[in-house]
Parts: structure tokens; C-alpha cells; sequence
């Protein structure tokens, strides 16, 4: 009898996972894939629709058409798993048995948890561009935009993309420096972080840039409340930050059916998961990839893309009663735009900071340095991932270990 | 490593404050903890959050964000602040002897 498998999400982990799970088992299984939309973001493209590089609407695909023929695909929101019963409830109630149930639905944001904030992006004071209707505002704010300060702002970590906010930070640089009006325009970037970036090699170097790029540089900022008519940040602590324009990535938590499936989420309603073999904690039966997983690696499309085979192998390993061998190193890659047709790539893992060096051998792109390069392989990405990122095809030179660079 | 005197006992910290090993903290060494960060005393509700953050990092390794601190322990954000008042995730978890919480990546 063929084994049911769930996959929760049809956006890149999802996608993906299905992807090369059909073309694994083949009829073995049957797999279903549930999302409460039809449409599939490009999301690295949102970061460029607030410059005029990208149009929304070349960035969105139908989900159902990314999976291979074969694959089962239902549009419905979930209300709940039952982990005892092994089995998915439906909003509209229909229930889904599984063997195997993938949690790949991501991170969602929550400006409700931040005082004002929502008023403030419904009066477009503050912007988020995490979403396509936000990232198009924002655009047409910026095109408006002749002078004052901006603040680009993290309200807490995890987020997604988490160089994002950095690249949105030196594309406004670029962006207003080709409208001549660079010098009446004040960027400030507002983390909670105690550096521009994480990761502490890779946080002097892009504080550096920031610097270079004229950016001021807040951290330790605690975003607490948002006030559109006084155009100020407030952070818990009573600092402020004086805004005409925000740039907000708002906090981020796990969906909703997530807090609704008793054991299987944690506070913020991501899913405990191993770390290395994507197990989660909740039941063995059921697998995390993407932002959804509560573990160390970057919230990420690369992150999801070199889980992806590890997930594969060991649900085959699992439907098999066997142990699960294989096991993910926390590998991470981030193309991040610098303005200017530049762009810096950044490569690392659970062991390793991202360091100088090339990507993926000694002739590949430089890592952690400006170059024209990258950018153009950052551009190219797009089609990368339509036709091969999404539907599993594993590529020469870059597997899912993370290669020895740098020094 | 440098080390710290509490309670008459020698301590591994690291460069800015954090218990190395977390089996080494006393609850007799908090107040004087917490009176090198800032907090002057520590009342039933600072006691709450500091056994809240051993518990979670017994369970998990690391302490929480205050964003989870908040939603699991039930004490609003604004309120942490008001205990712990330099941030209270990391202040919380000097005090509480476990190491400076990873983060986010």
C-alpha cells in the first residue's frame, strides 16, 4: 500500500521537498501538497520592487504548476495537526490521514505585535516590503520621497532573509544617489542586534559598509512602539529614532494553525526540530524544512534548498524503518546587493562564519568582498530557481555540504 | 577564561560577564549578579524569570529572545524591561548563570 505524505506549505521548502520526494518514490507514495493560496513568491525579487527592479507580477507563479506531475495539490487553510491521530484537519474541515507529515509553511509576519506599528503602515508612514502589496507602497513612497530621514528597521529576530534589510539599506543609497539627492536623504539602519549582522567577521565588514555608504548604524534597539504621527521609533528601553519615512521588517512568528496544534510549535510557533536530521520533536513522524523549522541556520531559500536532500533521505529512511543517516550541516549562502552593481556573497554553517575567500572552488565567486559578479549571479537567480532550484534538480558543484573556502 | 569571585566561589566567565558552566551558579551568587549589571534587588518576580530562564536553558540549550520569554513566563515585554532594564533577555540570563543567549541568525 502506498504511504501518505502531507506536505504543509508550496512555497520553496515545500515545493521542493514534493519535487524530489515524486521523483524518488515514485508511486510508492502519494503526496499531497496543501497551501491556502495559489500563489508562489519569488521572494529575494521583493527586495527590488521598492527600487523599480523588479515588478511584482514578475516574481508570482501558480504553486500547483512548480510540482511535478504526479504530486496532489489542495488549496485550503489548515486549522490544525493532530499529532496522536496523525492527521491534518482542514478549515473546511476536511480531514487528511498521513504517514508522513512535512511542515514547510514558513514564517509569517506580525506587525500586531508591535505597538502602532499597523496603524502606521495603514497611514503610510511605515512600510513593509516582506510582501508584495507592501514592497509595490513602498515603491511608490520612495518615487515620492525628496528628502528627509528614512530608517530602515528590524523589530526582532528571527527573520527572514536576515542580510535583506542590509541590502535594502545600501540599495536606498544607490537609489537616491542616482536621483542627485543622496545628500538630502538621512539613512538610518535600527537593529536589535548588537552589529549590523549576526555573524561577527561578517558584521564588521558590512558595519564597514554601511559606514562607507554615509548609513547611521542603531543597535541595540528594541523596537517597542511605532508612532506615525510623531514619527519616532521607541524602544523598550526609551531610546527613540525620528523617521519622515520607516522601512519596518516586522517580528515574525510561525502560522497560526501551528499555536492551534497542541505539542508541535514552541512560543513563537516555529517547530522544534533536530537540527541536523529535520525530525521534529513533536513525533518522528513528521519533518520541518524552511523558515518554519525553529533551528540555528538562517531562515533562508538556500537553507531550505540544501535541507531539501537531507529531508528526502531521511523520509525514505524512515518510511523504511530504518535509522535516519543523513544529516544537515546548517549550510547557508546569501547573495547580498551592495548598490551600484555590486553585490557581496556570504557562505556558512552550524561549525563555520561566513569568511573571504571564493565559492563554490578557487575560480568561483568571491566571498565577503563588493564585486560586479555577484551581482550578476544574484540576477540570474531567479531563473535558477524556477528551473532548477524548485523542482529538485541537484546541481554540479554545489551540493549540500558546505565547501572548504576561505583561510 | 577570566574568572569571577561570587558567594566565596571562583567562576569561568566570559569576556563580557556570562557563566561559562552553568552547573557552577548558586542562587546565593544572584543578587550580587545583579547588582554588578545595574539591578539593585531582586524581588519575587525577578526570581521568576531567573528560574524561568534555567528551566528553558536546561530544556533547550540556550535562553530564550524576549519575545518567547515573554510569551512563555506571561510578564509582558514592557514589564521585563522594567525588571531587567538593560535588555532583559541577556540581563536575565547573566544573572541566571547560563551563557549570553545565541540569538538569532
Amino acid at each position: 500500500m502506498s504511504k501518505r505524505i502531507v506536505i504543509l506549505g508550496g512555497g520553496t521548502g515545500g515545493t521542493l521537498a514534493a519535487n524530489r520526494l515524486r521523483h524518488e518514490l515514485g508511486d510508492t507514495a502519494a503526496i499531497t501538497v496543501i497551501d491556502r493560496d495559489n500563489s508562489h513568491i519569488y521572494q529575494p525579487g521583493l527586495l527590488l520592487v521598492p527600487f523599480g527592479l523588479a515588478r511584482p507580477d514578475k516574481i508570482v507563479r501558480p504553486r500547483a504548476r512548480q510540482l511535478v506531475p504526479g504530486i496532489g495539490y489542495q488549496q485550503s487553510a489548515v486549522d490544525h495537526v493532530d499529532i496522536e491521530r496523525r492527521e491534518v484537519h482542514l478549515e473546511a474541515g476536511t480531514v487528511l490521514p498521513y504517514d508522513v507529515l512535512i511542515v514547510a509553511t514558513g514564517a509569517a509576519l506580525l506587525p500586531g505585535e508591535t505597538d502602532g506599528l499597523t496603524e502606521a503602515m495603514a497611514q503610510g508612514r511605515a512600510f513593509s516590503f516582506y510582501e508584495p502589496a507592501g514592497a509595490a507602497a513602498l515603491r511608490d513612497a520612495l518615487a515620492r520621497f525628496d528628502g528627509g530621514r528614512i530608517v530602515v528597521n528590524v523589530v526582532d529576530m528571527p527573520i527572514k532573509c536576515p542580510v535583506a534589510p542590509l541590502e535594502f539599506a545600501f540599495l536606498a543609497d544607490w537609489y537616491f544617489h542616482r536621483r542627485g539627492i543622496r545628500d538630502r536623504v538621512d539613512l538610518t539602519y535600527v537593529t536589535p542586534l548588537d552589529g549590523a549582522f549576526t555573524k561577527a567577521i561578517a558584521s564588521r565588514e558590512l558595519s564597514g559598509l554601511l559606514g562607507r555608504k554615509g548609513v547611521r548604524l542603531v543597535t541595540e534597539f528594541n523596537t517597542g512602539e511605532v508612532d506615525a504621527a510623531g514619527g519616532r521609533l521607541i524602544s523598550f528601553d526609551g531610546r527613540e529614532a525620528g523617521f519622515d519615512l520607516a522601512v519596518v521588517v516586522p517580528a515574525h512568528g510561525g502560522q497560526a494553525y501551528i499555536g492551534r496544534s497542541p505539542g508541535l510549535g514552541d512560543a513563537l510557533g516555529f517547530v522544534p526540530c533536530d537540527e541536523r536530521t529535520l525530525q521534529a520533536k513533536a513525533s518522528p513522524d513528521i519533518f520541518v524544512i524552511g523558515d518554519a523549522a525553529d533551528i540555528r541556520a538562517s531562515k533562508a531559500g538556500s537553507v531550505a534548498h540544501f535541507e531539501g536532500e537531507v529531508l528526502v533521505r531521511n523520509v525514505r529512511s524512515f518510511l523504511a524503518a530504518q535509522p535516519l543517516s543523513a544529516r544537515f550541516d546548517g549550510h547557508t549562502n546569501c547573495f547580498i546587493e551592495s548598490g551600484f552593481g555590486r553585490a557581496l556573497l556570504i557562505d556558512y554553517n552550524y561549525e563555520t562564519e561566513p569568511v573571504p575567500g571564493r565559492f563554490p572552488g578557487p575560480v568561483g565567486l568571491p566571498l565577503l568582498k563588493e564585486s560586479r559578479l555577484n551581482h550578476l549571479g544574484k540576477l540570474g537567480f531567479q531563473q535558477f530557481y524556477w528551473h532548477m532550484l524548485l523542482p529538485g534538480r541537484d546541481v554540479p558543484g554545489l551540493s549540500r555540504n558546505r565547501p572548504r573556502v576561505g583561510g | 577564561m577570566p574568572t569571577k569571585v561570587y558567594d566565596g566561589t571562583e567562576v569561568a566567565v566570559s569576556d563580557d560577564g556570562f557563566f561559562a558552566d552553568p552547573q557552577q551558579w548558586r542562587e546565593e551568587m544572584a543578587p550580587q549578579i545583579a547588582l554588578e549589571s545595574g539591578v539593585e534587588s531582586l524581588t519575587p518576580q525577578h526570581w521568576q524569570v531567573i528560574k524561568f530562564m534555567r528551566h528553558e536553558y536546561a530544556e533547550k540549550g540556550t535562553g530564550p529572545s524576549v519575545r518567547a520569554l515573554s510569551k512563555t513566563s506571561g510578564v509582558s515585554i514592557k514589564d521585563l524591561y522594567q525588571l531587567f532594564p538593560k535588555g532583559p533577555a541577556k540581563l536575565a540570563a547573566k544573572i541566571a548563570g547560563i551563557p549570553k543567549p545565541r540569538g538569532c541568525i
